[in-house]
């Protein structure tokens, strides 16, 4: 019954989106008002409903109802209660109801909550809101129907892949998906906008919060990602430059431009096309992203090709949206008034030139996830792995992060560079230290990662010069905001270049109590013993750090296996462990052991040692942190609590 | 300055920025494109020994063997056709197992095996790895079925 309604709840909520976009698009022909009034509390409705249904389907898998195809096939009744959760969306089916419930809601909260807009505009924008999620519920109804049933109800379900069971992956997916649907929400800004040719700061006001809070999800999922990929998949590598983590990273590197860009809108009234433009782009990039893993793309053309339909509705639809929105484009372009000019030495300059090297960036690691697609449809078999990406990439990145810290050092509209004349000393300082300091004691390192970690210190200063002389206490929220980010990205690229950099590493097949050195360290392998959990055996290794004394920490690697449950193929997955020391972590694996002739077992173990390593995940909270707190310093909310005390701290007064 | 000139130094600095941009990018995908090669294409004489490459396939049933050091193994990997012998010295990925897909990034040695850096296991057992799609799923158990 349960997955009855709920498929009726999405048809219901298909059909109000329908609605929404045919009254709204009458009354922008021609106003009607009686119509128009239908908009706002359909949107509503519509974000109410396709949550209803997502509920249900969620409780479909916290019952473990195996009737309904999607639960036999992604659950199992013994799987833990997070994991029965988690699963709702940890498939094609599911992840595509969520990101429909998150673009409903989203929908319902401009028509509940956003007041800036004219009316019209607000119209338009929650039309073309209606139509992103016609096409979407049209893909889910027609090609693939969460609530499916089976004629015959398999005894119990197929599992979810054992190395999907992990608390932070299971929350992984829906952070990347709300910074998806963020960045949709600002192409409906940008249509509705361009709709009714209102494109000024107040088109960029309301669009900002939802661009600025689609982008601390992507950090946020980005970040969780990178950590996961670290301890998870078990080498210790952060970032593998696979095309899945390229798609989240392409819509990030958009959505960082485009933030920039409507600040400058908003505060200033330039940039209006690059502007709606870049709003364009960046949803095409998360639809793209979308495309390409749920197409089966990625795994190779051959494969798109045996299940061509679900990758054919959504090339259709983003061919639809996309040349949709461009053409609409290109027929306002034209009449877009030319907004407020500007010097090259400005803030807009600095801001104008971080856009530019962002979408190059963008670009580069665009070609470089495409190009061996197009390759093998052209016949040759390539891959680009992470040479291509560190080699192009590398360079440009530390241009812009210079560039970054220059921008808030300008003034709007013209500068003559006194301010940053002024800080710049101290910045090349920094930088010039530590290049002494590596030259001293580094020994032979790479360029790039040299350069990089000279930069990080030229950005970590620069980053904080906006404080100076600054009353800290008076200081707004949105500048904390971006100084916090901008320490972060010092902070990350630190992590990144010292990792690479100094990285040392150790394999050995040990006997229990051998030790095994590696740079500063010591460790003892104490030997293994049997450990159980839920689901699934494993052996713990146990490694002492025995040099420096005094860490007290005991690394406990893990080879688990995973019994194949209910016809699933048994799995064996390997639990890294680490220890975080301020200077960085010191990482284990356990790979397989082996009996020698003398009957003595030796395991394969690998301990590295990772300088700063650490930071690069502290870097990335700390951008998500300085965009919450720019989001919160341009609350409507709190700006209202502080005229408010104001109000009765005068009226204490008078 | 007039606006005309200020787009003008706009566009070209944007132009310049693309264009390097471009250059660089190219120059690296001609240097770091790693050609993707199976066992039956190395057989053909399509890798050169001692260029980076990528060598796909399915590792064969009861080929793995750990060797003395008991950190080095050697495998032999296939794709229906034609198999090559490639050793590894580390520890492997969860997925990798016998009669399963592998892509393993080294060099071709003059003995002909296939010197592994590194060896990809993905996500999702159900995941093939890129470019293998012409490669039989049961190719590593067929061979060991039928000796050639």
């Amino acid at each position: 019954m349960i997955a009855e309604i709920g498929h009726a709840l999405l048809w219901l909520a298909a059909a109000l989106a329908c609605m929404t976009l045919l009254a709204g698009a009458l009354h922008l022909l021609a106003p009607k008002p009686e119509l128009a009034a239908l908009v706002r509390p359909a949107s509503v409705a519509q974000g109410v409903l396709t949550l209803i249904a997502f509920a249900l389907l969620m409780a479909l898998f916290i019952r473990s109802d195996m009737s309904v195809e999607l639960v036999a096939r992604n659950s199992h009744s013994l799987k833990p209660m997070i994991f029965k959760i988690a699963g709702t969306w940890g498939n094609h089916e599911g992840s595509m109801l969520l990101w429909l419930t998150i673009l409903g809601l989203s929908g319902g909260l401009i028509a509940l909550f956003e007041r800036r807009l004219r009316d019209d505009t607000l119209i338009a924008t929650l039309t073309a809101q209606a139509a992103l999620s016609i096409g979407f519920f049209a893909f889910l109804l027609f090609s693939s129907n969460p609530f499916n049933r089976l004629p015959v109800p398999p005894p119990d379900g197929a599992g979810l892949n054992p190395l999907l069971q992990d608390v932070g992956l299971a929350f992984h997916p829906p952070t990347l998906y709300i910074g998806y649907v963020g960045l949709s929400v600002a192409f409906s800004f940008a249509v509705g906008a361009l709709i009714t040719r209102e494109i000024g700061p107040n088109f960029a006001r309301a669009m900002r919060p939802w661009v600025l809070g689609s982008w601390i999800f992507l950090t946020l999922g980005i970040t969780a990602g990178s950590y996961w990929a670290y301890y998870e998949l078990g080498w210790g590598g952060w970032w593998f430059w696979d095309p899945v983590e390229n798609v989240s990273l392409i819509p990030w590197l958009a959505g960082a431009a485009l933030l920039h860009s409507v600040s400058v809108t908003a505060t200033r009234d330039a940039l209006r096309a690059w502007t709606v433009m870049l709003a364009v782009v960046a949803f095409s990039m998360s639809m793209l992203g979308t495309f390409i893993v749920r197409s089966g793309l990625l795994t190779s053309v051959h494969s798109f090709a045996v299940d061509p339909e679900r990758g054919t509705f959504l090339l259709v639809l983003m061919a639809i949206y996309i040349g949709g929105a461009l053409t609409l484009f290109a027929l306002r372009a034209g009449a877009l008034a030319e907004g407020k000019r500007f010097a090259l030495m400005s803030r807009e300059g600095a801001l104008v030139a971080n856009n530019l090297l962002l979408t190059v960036i963008l670009a580069v690691v665009l070609l470089g996830t495409l190009y061996p697609i197009l390759a093998e449809a052209m016949g040759e078999k390539v891959s680009i792995g992470p040479p291509y990406y560190d080699a192009v990439t590398g360079p440009i990145a530390l241009v812009l992060f210079m560039l970054m810290v220059t921008g808030p050092l300008l003034k709007w509209r013209r500068d003559d560079g006194s301010v940053l004349k002024g800080r710049l000393p101290a910045m090349i300082a920094a930088a010039m230290l530590v290049l002494a300091g590596l030259i001293a004691f580094g020994g032979s390192i790479g360029v790039l990662p040299l350069l990089g970690m000279m930069v990080a210190a030229f950005v970590a200063v620069g980053s904080l010069a906006p404080l100076w002389k600054r009353n800290l206490r008076r200081t707004p929220l949105t500048i904390w905001g971006m100084v916090i980010a901008h320490l972060g990205v010092a902070v990350a690229l630190a992590g990144i270049a010292a990792e690479s950099a100094f990285i040392k590493e150790k394999l050995v097949a040990a006997a229990p109590g051998d030790t095994i050195e590696v740079g500063p360290y010591r460790v003892q392998f104490r030997g293994v013993k049997p450990v159980a959990g839920p689901n699934w055996t494993a052996i713990d290794a146990e490694l002492v750090v025995v040099r420096p004394v005094g860490i007290d920490q005991i690394l406990r690697p893990q080879a688990r296996d995973y019994p194949g449950l209910m016809g699933a193929a048994p799995v064996e997955t390997k639990e890294a462990d680490f220890i975080t020391l301020p200077g960085g972590h010191l990482f284990a694996n356990i790979g397989q052991a082996m009996t020698d002739a003398g009957g003595v077992t030796r395991y394969q173990i690998a301990v590295k040692w990772k300088p700063l390593v650490w930071w690069i995940w502290t870097g990335g909270i700390m951008i998500a942190l300085g965009g919450l707190l720019a989001m919160l310093g341009r609350a409507q909310l709190l700006d209202l609590w502080r005229r408010r005390r104001l109000a009765k701290a005068q009226e204490r007064f008078a | 300055m007039k606006a005309k000139h200020q787009r003008l130094i706009l566009a070209s600095l944007a132009a310049v920025a693309v264009a390097g941009a471009g250059l660089l990018a190219a120059g690296a995908l001609s240097d770091e494109a790693a050609y993707f090669r199976t066992p039956d294409e190395v057989r053909a004489g399509q890798a050169t020994v001692g260029e980076a490459m990528r060598l796909g396939g399915m590792v064969q049933k009861g080929s793995i063997e750990r060797l003395p050091d008991g950190v080095t193994i050697r495998f032999v990997a296939t794709d229906g056709k034609a198999s090559m012998p490639v050793v590894f010295t580390g520890i492997v990925p969860d997925l990798f197992k016998e009669e399963s897909g592998m892509v393993a990034d080294g060099k071709l040695r003059a003995d002909g095996v296939f010197e592994a850096e590194r060896i990809l296991a993905k996500h999702d057992e159900r995941y093939m790895p890129p470019q293998m799609g012409d490669i039989p799923k049961d190719a590593g158990s067929t061979i060991a079925d039928t000796p050639a």
